[in-house]
């Protein structure tokens, strides 16, 4: 279903189609994350993905266009590369453990050390969360910074300027009377 | 959308139930899935949510926007304050343990649920912000020109 929603919005011109195929598209990849166990993931894929950037994306087609343009170059180059990086990465999982396997990597380095330790030093019953919040505490720092960064940027780009347009109105406004 | 009215009766069963599960993501992250950024994603979601079915001027007359600001950059001072009051503790930054020195792991329960919440404040005023800026601007181009 994945690849069918994937193939649709390639092959769509009317952007507000394509917008709401994108939302279903996070929708269900965040099923898959459900069926892989990271429910913390999953909430945010359906919040982020289905709901607020579909509307944001409703939002700057209502500021720009409703249709997507021809492109002019040919596209057997895109295809190319494409198929090379796909063909590697799939490659690339042909060394990977399997599923769930015990002896992979991410099960046997750290992981068993805060499974662990986490219920007797945090006593919290979400290891998420304990780790999110307290033996990663600096990331989770730096992350709401960069969530706070971002926010900031996006206001002075895009509501900064259009307080500026209207405060330069005014004054034309008040000039002309 | 003033002709949609099962979409606006929906809309306002829908956005208590929204707010309530936020919060209790937001409080039972460590219990369950979810946590800061989960919560203020979902808070924020009530709120676009409002706005989109109601109009921008009712949802900036419930949140307005200079409170939506002052939320972002609080989220975050929460954050980095928890820390420097654990290094006037005398533990280090970010130690939560310093909140109930008997009880470390007690200290550590409050630090999260603190922490957590500086997140959620942050995330919930920036969405919140980004989609009042995209909605604010009017649209200036019109479609004949592309």
């Amino acid at each position: 279903m994945l690849v069918a929603t994937a193939i649709a919005i390639v092959r769509m011109q009317r952007l507000f189609a394509i917008a709401m195929l994108s939302g279903v598209f996070s929708l269900l990849s965040a099923l898959l994350f459900v069926v892989l166990d990271a429910v913390d993931v999953a909430f945010t894929e359906a919040a982020v993905g289905a709901g607020i950037s579909t509307v944001l994306v409703l939002g700057t087609l209502a500021l720009t266009s409703r249709v997507a343009k021809h492109s002019t170059h040919s596209p057997a180059i895109p295809l190319l590369v494409v198929l090379v990086t796909g063909a590697t990465l799939m490659y690339g999982t042909l060394d990977m453990p399997n599923f769930g396997s015990p002896d992979a990597p991410a099960q046997t380095h750290v992981s068993p050390d805060y499974l662990e330790r986490s219920p007797h030093e945090i006593g919290v019953p979400n290891v998420v969360t304990a780790i999110l919040a307290s033996y990663r505490g600096y990331d989770t720092l730096g992350e709401t910074a960069v969530v706070f960064t971002a926010g900031i940027g996006v206001l002075l780009l895009i509501s900064g300027l259009h307080r500026r347009r209207e405060d330069e109105d005014e004054e034309e406004e008040s000039g002309e009377s | 959308m003033r002709h949609h009215l099962i979409l606006r009766v929906v809309t306002k069963l829908l956005v208590g139930t929204i707010i309530l599960f936020a919060f209790y993501v937001q409080f039972h992250g460590d219990f369950s899935p979810g946590g800061g950024f989960q919560a203020g994603v979902i808070m924020a979601v009530a709120f676009i949510l409002y706005g989109v079915v109601f109009s921008l001027r009712k949802a900036q007359k419930v949140f307005p926007p200079w409170l939506v600001h002052k939320l972002v950059a609080l989220g975050v001072l929460i954050y980095a304050g928890t820390g420097i009051v654990s290094l006037f503790l005398g533990y280090e930054y970010l130690d939560y343990g310093a909140f109930s020195p008997h009880h470390p792991e007690h200290g550590q329960h409050y630090g999260i649920l603190i922490v957590e919440l500086g997140v959620g404040i942050t995330v919930t005023g920036v969405m919140v912000a980004v989609y009042y800026a995209f909605a604010a601007r009017p649209p200036r181009i019109s479609d004949e020109e592309w």
